[in-house]
């Protein structure tokens, strides 16, 4: 018995020079579940949330969210239709406050509406500055707020990534490597609320490294190697398929 | 009214502000400028200058091409007092219009490129507008004789009300010449106004937007803005203040010529703006004021003037003096204009509001570090 499928990736090849970064991909995610990507460096994951966000064009096939065809529009599109993405190095606004760094988005998504209205923006923010706040302090940066974000310390600036990211409300996050570059303490703290989150229904993607926090979110893992999905199914069928620890192992004696 | 409200700290600034300009021609008499023709370029330059820093210093998008709004604000301005009237009411909001629709146009083609790229577009558009009105566009622009307001003109409106008209018509608000001080008040008011209006717009949101994009252009695209309106409106709206600008030019002085949109006018902004800092609010008014000063009181002094402040030293050192200072001053203005702006950008990016700011934390921090010893002692 599956459930509703918010995100469809079908037939996805793309390929860079001679190099095959991904070769016929297909991949549906659940609503309301986290599907993890696993895979060793250069299997094509980043590559593949890049194709979903509209950054890189696939060669061939599709990808369609909640039956919208994404292929083909634009990053900002792709986002007003609940699809936000949390980079793998941050992409901040280095020389803004991190409160406004959470607002800019925030401001994107306002009611639900992207329209552009620079009248409505010249008008109040309170409502909206709260939320910001509440998101910040939620993921522990709220001592941090009016601090300049290009000062922080990097495991921060990833924080700072996933509440710009869940301020939107987005009904597809897609998490690249959300605690790369963090302490222990501060990736237990993020695997928190991502299952705070999760309690909330919010659809997740994530790829990740750390089997830890793998094994505490996903729902159900594809891995990924060398651009083709060589396994997929639930985290205990993951860690026992042998196919899985020869891609890994493989990867690692050459 | 929430469009109106300033926070307790903008409302001080925006009041300090109204008062030091309302009272330049009394602080600027003592370094030779409180006159009215240099006072009224004072602020239709600082107003021109707070206009473009809406674009280049919330977006990062350096125009090379204002000039041009400068050129269409004058002549439609002139054309407003040939055709309309000489109030000077519908000459600036004709202006601003108009040059506000131009920017719409060349905003919206030249916005389709970043960086260098935006930048050649607009100097493009500039150039190509300044050398049609030359040429093509001589039956509205005169030409090289440049746009002049004459006895005989229609007038349609004053006619209307049978206002009659001096010998050399000048641009009036009831009844009130605008040349001399009023005509300074009158530039005064609306660099104020501007003033307010590009406040407004740094604290609000909208501003917040601009300055993202700025930032990281890319990461607004994930965020789901579509970044191009936005740049748009900033672009628009700094070509207005452009327009503005160039029709209190024709206010004070009721005739246009071509020269306005040339390059060099466009440069000059530029150098207003960082000169001041860029991205401040008071910045590109301070660097449009120096250069006005350079250009209009150092080009003025010449040898004799440096011999005569020079006369208490003995005649061979007053020589030796004279002989270093004056390639810097009368023609040479450029040069002292050229070093500075060298100087400033080398040692202080963040301009002149940049280095006030600093010379003011190295004060506080002095006074902090004393107290805290006093402290200590006691």
């Amino acid at each position: 018995m599956t459930g509703n499928i918010v995100l469809n990736i079908s037939y996805v090849d793309k390929t860079f020079g001679g190099l095959q970064a991904l070769s016929n991909v297909n991949l549906e995610i659940e609503e309301g579940k986290t599907h993890a990507i696993i895979g060793p460096n250069g299997a094509g994951k980043s590559t593949l949330l890049n194709v979903c966000v509209g950054r890189i064009k696939p060669d061939r096939g599709t990808v369609t969210f909640n039956g919208e065809i994404l292929t083909g529009k634009e990053p900002f599109e792709i986002n007003q239709l609940g699809v936000a993405r949390v980079f793998q190095t941050p992409e901040i606004f280095p020389q803004l406050s991190v409160l406004d760094n959470v607002m800019i988005p925030a401001f994107a998504s306002r009611d639900g509406s992207f329209e552009f209205n620079p009248f409505t923006l010249l008008s109040d923010e309170t409502k909206i500055r709260d939320e910001a706040l509440r998101v910040l302090s939620d993921l522990g940066l709220g001592d941090q707020v009016n601090n300049v974000s290009g000062s922080m310390s990097r495991g921060d600036k990833r924080r700072l990534e996933l509440a710009m990211g869940l301020i939107q409300r987005p009904k597809l996050l897609l998490l690249d490597e959300p605690t790369a570059g963090m302490s222990r303490a501060d990736t237990n703290r993020t695997i928190e609320t991502l299952i705070r989150i999760k309690e909330r229904g919010m659809t997740k993607v994530i790829i990740e490294h750390d089997m830890h926090v793998v094994f505490s979110l996903a729902d159900k893992i594809s891995v990924l190697a060398q651009g083709a999905i060589i396994a997929e199914g639930a985290p205990d069928e993951i860690r026992g398929n042998p196919k899985v620890q020869e891609a890994y192992l493989g990867g690692a004696q050459i | 009214m929430k469009l109106f409200k300033l926070s307790a700290k903008d409302a001080i600034m925006m009041a300090v502000f109204i008062a030091v300009v309302l009272t330049m021609p009394i602080w600027l008499k003592p370094i030779g400028a409180g006159y009215p023709d240099l006072l009224q370029k004072f602020a239709i330059f600082g107003l021109f200058a707070i206009g473009f820093n809406i674009l280049f210093g919330l977006t990062g998008y350096l125009s090379f091409g204002h000039a041009a709004f400068l050129g269409v604000g004058s002549y439609t301005a002139v054309w407003s007092f040939k055709l309309v009237s000489m109030s000077v009411i519908p000459a600036v909001i004709f202006g601003t219009v108009l040059a506000g629709l131009f920017a719409v146009v060349i905003g919206y083609v030249s916005l389709r490129r970043t960086g260098i790229y935006f930048s050649i577009l607009t100097l493009a558009f500039a150039q190509m507008c300044y050398k049609m009105a030359y040429s093509v566009l001589t039956p509205i622009t005169n030409g090289e004789t440049g746009l002049r307001v004459l006895r005989d003109d229609p007038r349609v409106v004053d006619a209307m009300f049978g206002v009659e008209q001096n010998a050399v018509p000048v641009g009036e608000l009831f009844g009130i010449n605008m040349q001399g001080y009023p005509g300074f008040y009158f530039c005064a008011a609306m660099l104020i106004l501007g003033f307010f209006i590009a406040l407004r717009i740094f604290r609000s949101p909208f501003g917040m937007m601009l300055t993202a994009i700025k930032t990281n252009q890319t990461r607004m695209r994930y965020t789901g803005f579509n970044t191009r309106p936005y740049l748009l409106v900033a672009f628009v709206i700094s070509g207005m203040y452009a327009g503005m600008a160039g029709s209190l030019m024709a206010v004070t002085d009721p005739l246009a010529g071509a020269e306005r949109m040339q390059w060099t006018a466009s440069g000059e902004v530029v150098l207003m703006t960082i000169l001041g800092g860029v991205g401040t609010l008071v910045g590109p008014i301070l660097g449009a004021g120096i250069i006005k000063y350079f250009e209009n009181i150092f080009s003025a002094i010449n040898e004799s003037t440096l011999h005569q402040a020079f006369d208490f030293l003995p005649d061979s050192i007053d020589n030796v003096v004279v002989a270093i200072i004056s390639p810097f001053v009368g023609d040479g203005w450029h040069l002292t204009l050229g070093t500075l702006f060298v100087v400033i950008v080398i040692f202080l990016p963040g301009g002149l509001v940049d280095g006030i700011s600093r010379i003011r934390k190295r004060f506080s921090r002095k006074s902090h570090a004393s107290s805290t010893t006093g402290a200590s002692e006691g």
